[in-house]
């Protein structure tokens, strides 16, 4: 477990660093996770070390999100009397999002892999 | 009653309450949620959200005093997006032959999320600041905070509404997918991590492990792609 999270804040630590450092627009995690991608491609046998440490985490995501949650309760306020009409263009946008990509995702599996299976 | 008032004055004071709480209102929220079948309204980040929010109005306790405890939860968010190399890694092969999929459906979702919502909230006669601070709803919570700040949002209002996309994608996601008949585990979970971030991203792990790489794939490329389509399409939009 402290070797899978030791390797998981180095990236995270180097990704903070280089996009600071660079004036990079993209987020620090993310250039940690392609990190992490590289150094599972230079030594593949990484994997099988990392997989209980990062199941455990992957399969509670949901928790990570609970502080942020309890604050939006506490900054509702902030919707103000837009709230409805906010809550409608959320519930909109999400789902024609969703929509576009499934669709886009489908199609276009189609067109490249032949009929789905 | 000194002695009450003691310990209460000690435990609102240390982090440990509150991060405590925390993790036992996820622990019971998981619970139910499972006992439910994981049906999408027993979504376990409500679930603790409505759990937690009671205790904290029914003690006064400030905001601010909660996050001392539940920050250190918080802070995993970044190592957890690191941690998404793994499934990634898994499921490479499968990315090697669905990579035409997965980049058309970034742009067209990533292009569809922030422009629907400039869109519609125009419709809607939402004000500038409003509008701007709804652009980057649909990326992880990090990277849209920073997209409202660089455009003139109000990033305190961006958390909000972050917050709210991601529960609402999570919650629709399955219902939608199952009317849609879509049974290809990479397409729904990329629709769901790309249109809610992390919170769907969790969801999709929940349904399916296919699906929770797919959605991770989608969260990271999104966050990058709508970093660098929010400021175009704000100087388009609006």
């Amino acid at each position: 477990m402290l070797p899978t999270l030791g390797l998981l804040l180095a990236c995270q630590l180097i990704g903070e660093v280089t996009v600071r450092g660079i004036g990079l627009s993209i987020p620090g995690p993310v250039l940690g996770l392609a990190l992490l991608i590289v150094i599972l491609r230079l030594r593949p046998a990484l994997a099988g070390d990392l997989r209980p440490t990062i199941s455990v985490i992957l399969a509670n995501l949901s928790l990570l999100f609970v502080p942020a949650g309890v604050g939006v309760i506490g900054n509702l306020d902030v919707l103000s009397e837009d709230w409805f009409a906010l809550l409608v263009v959320l519930v909109l946008s999400t789902l024609l999002a969703m929509l576009a990509s499934v669709g886009t995702f489908i199609a276009v599996r189609r067109l490249t892999e032949g009929p789905a299976k | 009653m000194t002695g009450v008032a003691n310990l209460w004055s000690y435990l609102s004071t240390t982090p440990l309450l509150w991060l405590t709480a925390t993790i036992l209102a996820y622990l019971a929220a998981d619970a139910i949620a499972r006992r439910l079948h994981n049906h999408p309204l027993a979504n376990p980040v409500i679930l603790s959200v409505l759990i937690i929010a009671p205790v904290l109005w029914v003690t006064k306790t400030e905001y601010a005093t909660y996050f001392e405890g539940a920050q250190f939860i918080h802070f995993l968010l970044g190592p957890a997006t690191i941690a998404l190399a793994l499934p990634l890694w898994d499921n490479r092969e499968t990315i090697r032959t669905s990579v035409a999929p997965i980049l058309l459906a970034l742009v067209a979702g990533s292009v569809t999320a922030a422009g629907s919502a400039i869109l519609l909230a125009q419709a809607f006669g939402l004000s500038t600041d409003v509008i701007l601070s709804l652009a980057p709803k649909s990326t992880t919570a990090p990277v849209a905070l920073g997209i409202s700040e660089a455009v003139g949002g109000l990033p305190a209002l961006t958390a909000v509404l972050v917050i709210l996309t991601g529960i609402i994608g999570a919650v629709i996601v399955t219902p939608l997918m199952t009317v849609l008949r879509i049974k290809d585990w990479r397409a729904r979970g990329f629709s769901v991590g790309l249109a809610s971030h992390g919170i769907g991203t969790a969801r999709a792990f929940q349904v399916n492990p296919t699906a929770g790489a797919y959605a991770g794939i989608a969260m990271a490329l999104n966050a990058l792609l709508t970093s660098l389509i929010v400021p175009v399409l704000v100087r388009w939009l609006i």
